[in-house]
Formats: structure tokens, sequence, C-alpha cells
């Protein structure tokens, strides 16, 4: 089984999809319950900064603001150096359900790889193996 | 995404999973490259043990040998198949179900 390049959660909340969404969109519902401080321009192409009390912080693109139906995003991916341009996208989705919303979250893109990374992470398999296990040889021998 | 990925991190996997391979490791990543005799000095594990795991290393790509004399060839530390696992950790570290669970109690609150 392959690692996944996706993410999906469906929660569904006692709550309308207007609450919701100011949950997920503003500055303010997104520094209490996902980071503990944010400021968001919420439209396409907007920033959203999220940082949290212990050190990290992440910078967000937004993508897509339908409200308040989709929201958006592309982020770095976790983990990675700051100057490495893989970035996962993460959508929430908002359906109304009697009183309450279907949240519906999708994180895609973990498997992402760009042709320079995947291209030197195989380069490094065929270099000059041959020359070093001589040198090992040679070292093995004289020891 | 194509198998030979998963081979790339799965040989990172591999070779961290040896405690001798970890130390060689990170002795590269902290104090840059070294020779067999510089790494059999620092860590507590036989010149030939070095080598052997310095080979293994080598085969899977995450060391790579700089040209030098005999008994001097330097290895350093391949940073590309370790940005490869890194996406693998990636996903699992994501903790989406903690957020939701947060999401829910600021909502109910």
């Amino acid at each position: 089984m392959a690692f996944p390049d996706r993410i999906e959660r469906t929660i569904d909340l006692a709550h309308p999809p207007q609450k919701v969404w100011a949950a997920i969109t503003t500055a303010e519902g997104l520094g209490t319950w996902f980071g503990n401080k944010a400021t968001i321009d919420l439209q396409p192409g907007g920033a959203a900064q999220l940082s949290w009390d212990d050190g990290p912080s992440e910078t967000l693109r937004v993508e897509r603001v339908e409200e308040p139906r989709v929201f958006g995003f592309t982020w770095q991916i976790h983990g990675l150096p700051e100057g490495d341009p893989r970035r996962t996208y993460v959508e929430f989705t908002l359906e109304p359900v009697g009183a309450g919303t279907r949240l519906t979250v999708v994180e895609s893109g973990f498997a992402q790889l760009s042709d320079d990374a995947y291209r030197t992470a195989f380069d490094g398999n065929t270099d000059g193996w041959g020359r070093e296990l001589a040198e090992l040889v040679d070292y093995l021998d004289a020891a | 995404m194509p198998p030979d990925i998963e081979a790339i991190a799965e040989q990172v996997f591999v070779a961290l999973a040896d405690p001798s391979r970890r130390a060689i490791l990170a002795t590269l990543a902290s104090q840059g490259p070294a020779t067999a005799t510089d790494l059999a000095e620092r860590l507590p594990i036989t010149r030939q043990a070095i080598a052997k795991h310095l080979a293994l290393l080598s085969e899977a790509g995450l060391v790579t040998a700089q040209p030098g004399e005999r008994r001097r060839v330097r290895y350093r530390l391949r940073s590309a198949p370790m940005r490869v696992a890194q996406q693998f950790l990636a996903a699992l570290a994501r903790d989406w179900d903690g957020s939701l669970d947060a999401l829910q109690e600021h909502l109910n609150r």
C-alpha cells in the first residue's frame, strides 16, 4: 500500500454553515481553534498567517472562496525546509445537513515531487558506484 | 506515484533503522563530510563496520564519495533521498483529527 497522497475527513457539526464558515475563514476563528493567532486576507491569492504559541508559523495562500460552501488554500508540506516549493492543497467543503453542517476537509499533494527533486533523488543511485566500491575494497585491504 | 519513489523512501527508512548507520548519518549531518577513518575515530564502531555501512549508504544514494586519494575519500550526506522520505512522513505528521476536534470544541463553546 502506497503512502497517501491525500487525507480526507468528514465531520458532522451541530451548527449552521454560516457559523462554521466564520470559524474557518476569519482571523478570530482560525486564531482560536487552528492556531493561537491568525491573520487572513480572504480572497483568492490572499495570504493568511497562522502562528502557534510554541513557535511554529505557517503562511497560507487562499485559493478558493465560495461563501459559505468552499474554502481552499495551499500551504507548505509540514517538516520540509523553508525554501522547498512543494505545497499541499487543503479544501474545506460545507454542506447543510438539517440545522447543522457536514464539513469535509481534503488535503492533497503529499506524494508530489518536483522534477528536480525526482531527478536528483535518482542520480545518486547510479553515479560512480563502481569507483566508490573500488575505494572501499582498497580501504578494507589496507586496514 | 512512481514505485521507485517508494523504493527510495524505503532505503532511507531501512538505513535509519540501524543505530550504527543512524550515528554515521547524524555525524555527517552535524559535522560535514568525513573519511571512514574520521568516522571510526568519532564513533564507537569498528572501521570494518563503518566501511560496510558506508557501502550500503552509498548504494542507497544516501551518502556520496568525494573523489580523493586512496584512504582519503570523504563521504558526504546526500539530502535528496531524505527529502523524498520526508514527504512520506508529512502525511503522517498532519494532525487533522486534533484540529477538527478543536474546531468542534470551538463551535460548541
